[in-house]
């Protein structure tokens, strides 16, 4: 134990007028931490039906700049994928996670989508990656870290494209842990997680807002309508 | 870096002749507080929401050496590392043993205020490591040699030519012929150079808005992903947080973030809310592979119990500076340190001391807006107004404004004759004012005169008045 560490807890305690905190102290912490209690939750994502809660998420994202594509189904991600960069003149040259997620949409059915499975690197121009989960409140996308998610692929490439179902949609920050917290079990918390929000951007120059400072320029959402929610 | 806030009255006037900054404050006052209000206006559960983070964070400062306890274990336990640190310089030699460990050359930066008040950048640079500031604004300020002059906002102060000149002079290998009149040629410049060392860095170095003590993680809240892209891409991730960071758990995180930005920049949440926790796990393919928190304490511990306890609830959004008259007429490098407005009013003279930093309690109307857009709650003019009590107590403010302050204080003690005195003043000013109404100039206030003419007096005083009104309505 460091000596500034005792220090800084000595002045603490003194400051507060009191020695170490007793068990009592320490155990209702310790509760408290347990519990994940919510705090107050906004009434804009509460009795929303799964439908509602899509709506809302769509409507925050769009807000936000990212744009959205919804499609009936899986077989329908790669049309969807391929005609968005085709529009904005992007490359079909694409660097997708090695996330299971991804695995079952039918790729090879647009040969002319040219995919590397793997890590970003800088030269990188446009990158497809899964999600864990997708908030209604403010259309945020939560993605986490993990062998098949690394997370330099959501920053480096130009144009980040994020394929998802709906039922990965939730209402708030909140239900957002709940779910992570089941998902990770025994592990904990991954490395990273990422709450993204439309594309990078910065107000560093006289207050005008400028998307694409450092990370991506744009951000898309192709988001699968397929699934029957519990 | 060496405070300045001594000499406040002196900036100030600087800053008043300063067109381009004014120009810049102009700006920042149609900006930001419009925005907060917009998206303030679309959550009505705003103020509630201030009730319950402002119950948080008291509940941690209540309670924070379990809690930074409990953060530290929860860091270990995730392959972590902290290191606890009293002063600056602790906390500079801190990062500077990690970074000789590892044989780091560059350090890439997440924008931190805590490296600011510890002056890191002068610090690594003197010992051989290359600090690059990443944050655009950030970037802008350090390859101009200043400090910044908004929490939030480091490069407030500029306009875009100085920023284009800047770029001009320092980035030497491009074509100086090049255009560079707008914002978006601007940004895809400053991109472009900074990918680079990005990808080059050793060590990537971030602040933290939130240390979440359930999990032992450090959260970051940005917009442009530079933060994402220091702390992902180095071997080492080291972390600068100041003690009062502490937060219990990612659902009390989520209160605040809903504060936070729509306080900082009127956003609904920001475009890159960030958690990270511990290096990369074993089966990860990117990452830190080391994960450091250094804690600041400097002169936070000796806050706690005593009436600037408050202040510790900050959590630096920037709202009282983008709402506050003194701010928007003198910019942030008026106040002399890395604090400026209402905020720094009150955090600076804990942290540089009250000799340097007394004008800066003193430089504020009192109109009270930045207390009511805190988003914690925090009585801003009240601790104002302690500083000034202090100040006074100690024997430390201007001997004129003493004895003022003493002659007054003789009077308001003694209602009566106080009547009698104002009273007789009102009337003999009121006769000297005479049919003007008011004076160009008076001895004494030549504060006041020099740019607008005192009111004279008109007939009674508002007592008197009071007391003949109240015998009306009831005889």
């Amino acid at each position: 134990m460091s000596e500034a560490r005792e220090q800084i807890l000595g002045a603490i305690r003194r400051a507060l007028g009191r020695g170490a905190a007793d068990e009592a102290r320490r155990t209702a912490i310790a509760d408290r931490l347990a519990r994940h209690e919510h705090n107050l939750i906004p009434a804009r994502t509460q009795g929303l039906d799964p439908a509602g809660q899509v709506a809302l998420f769509v409507q925050m994202a769009e807000e936000a700049q990212a744009t959205v594509a919804r499609v009936a189904g899986a077989a329908d991600v790669p049309a969807a994928v391929a005609e968005y960069l085709s529009q904005r003149n992007l490359p079909s040259r694409l660097v997708m996670a090695p996330d299971p997620a991804l695995d079952g949409i039918p790729w090879s059915e647009r040969p002319l989508l040219e995919i590397r499975r793997g890590r970003a690197e800088d030269a990188d121009q446009v990158g497809v990656t899964a999600c864990f989960a997708g908030i209604a409140e403010t259309g945020t996308l939560m993605l986490i870290s993990g062998p098949h998610s690394p997370t330099r692929n959501n920053f480096l490439p130009d144009t980040h494209v994020v394929v998802m179902r709906g039922a990965q949609v939730v209402a708030s920050y909140e239900d957002g842990w709940t779910r992570l917290r089941a998902a990770m079990g025994e592990k904990g918390m991954p490395r990273t997680v990422n709450l993204i929000t439309g594309p990078s951007r910065t107000g560093d120059i006289e207050q005008r807002i400028e998307l694409g400072a450092h990370g991506p320029r744009r951000l898309h959402i192709v988001l699968i309508d397929d699934e029957a929610r519990p | 870096m060496q405070p300045t806030s001594h000499s406040f009255k002196e900036n100030a006037r600087q800053a008043l002749g300063d067109a381009n900054l004014q120009k810049a404050l102009k700006l920042m006052q149609s900006g930001f507080p419009a925005r907060r209000a917009a998206s303030i206006a679309r959550l009505p559960e705003f103020d509630a929401l201030r009730d319950q983070g402002k119950a948080i964070k008291d509940h941690v400062l209540e309670n924070l050496d379990v809690y930074l306890e409990t953060f530290e274990k929860n860091v270990v336990a995730q392959g972590g590392e902290v290191h606890w640190c009293r002063t600056p310089q602790e906390a500079r030699e801190a990062v500077l043993a990690i970074c000789r460990r590892l044989g780091a050359k560059t350090v890439t930066k997440g924008k931190t205020m805590i490296a600011e008040e510890i002056a890191l950048n002068d610090y690594l640079e003197a010992n051989g490591v290359t600090p690059v500031e990443t944050d655009l604004g950030e970037y802008i300020i350090q390859i101009r040699r200043e400090y910044p002059s908004h929490i939030i906002a480091p490069a407030l102060h500029l306009v875009k030519e100085q920023v284009a000149e800047s770029f001009r002079a320092t980035h030497k290998g491009l074509d100086a012929k090049r255009a560079l009149e707008d914002a978006p040629t601007l940004v895809a410049e400053a991109r472009s150079i900074l990918r680079q060392k990005f990808l080059a860095a050793d060590i990537g170095l971030t602040g933290a808005n939130f240390c979440v003590a359930e999990t032992g993680s450090t959260l970051i809240v940005t917009n442009e992903g530079n933060g994402d892209l220091t702390q992902t891409l180095p071997k080492a991730h080291i972390v600068l947080a100041s003690i009062e960071k502490l937060t219990p758990t990612l659902e009390d995180v989520s209160t605040i973030l809903r504060l936070l930005t729509r306080s900082a920049t009127g956003q609904e949440f920001s475009a890159y809310t960030t958690v990270s926790t511990g290096p990369r796990r074993a089966d990860d393919t990117d990452g830190p592979q080391e994960y450091h928190v250094v804690f600041l304490d400097n002169g936070r511990s000796a806050m706690l119990g005593t009436e600037f306890q408050d202040m510790l609830r900050c959590i630096r959004c920037g709202a009282c500076m983008n709402h506050c008259p003194v701010y928007a007429t003198v910019g942030g490098h008026a106040y002399g340190w890395v604090y400026p407005g209402p905020m720094g009013a009150v955090l600076t003279p804990t942290l540089v001391g009250i000799d340097e930093a007394g004008h800066l309690p003193n430089a504020s109307t009192f109109c009270g807006r930045c207390e009511s857009v805190c988003p914690m709650k925090i009585p801003l003019p009240q601790m104002m107004r302690h500083w000034r009590e202090r100040e006074f107590a100690q024997k430390r403010s201007p001997a004129a404004y003493r004895y003022g302050l003493a002659f007054w204080a003789f009077f308001a003690r003694r209602p009566a004759l106080y009547r009698l005195a104002i009273g007789l003043a009102a009337r003999i000013l009121g006769s000297i004012g005479g049919p003007r109404g008011r004076f160009r100039s008076l001895p004494l206030a030549g504060g006041w005169t020099q740019g607008r003419d005192l009111p004279a007096p008109e007939g009674r005083t508002f007592m008197s008045l009071w007391a003949a009104r109240r015998k009306r309505i009831s005889p």
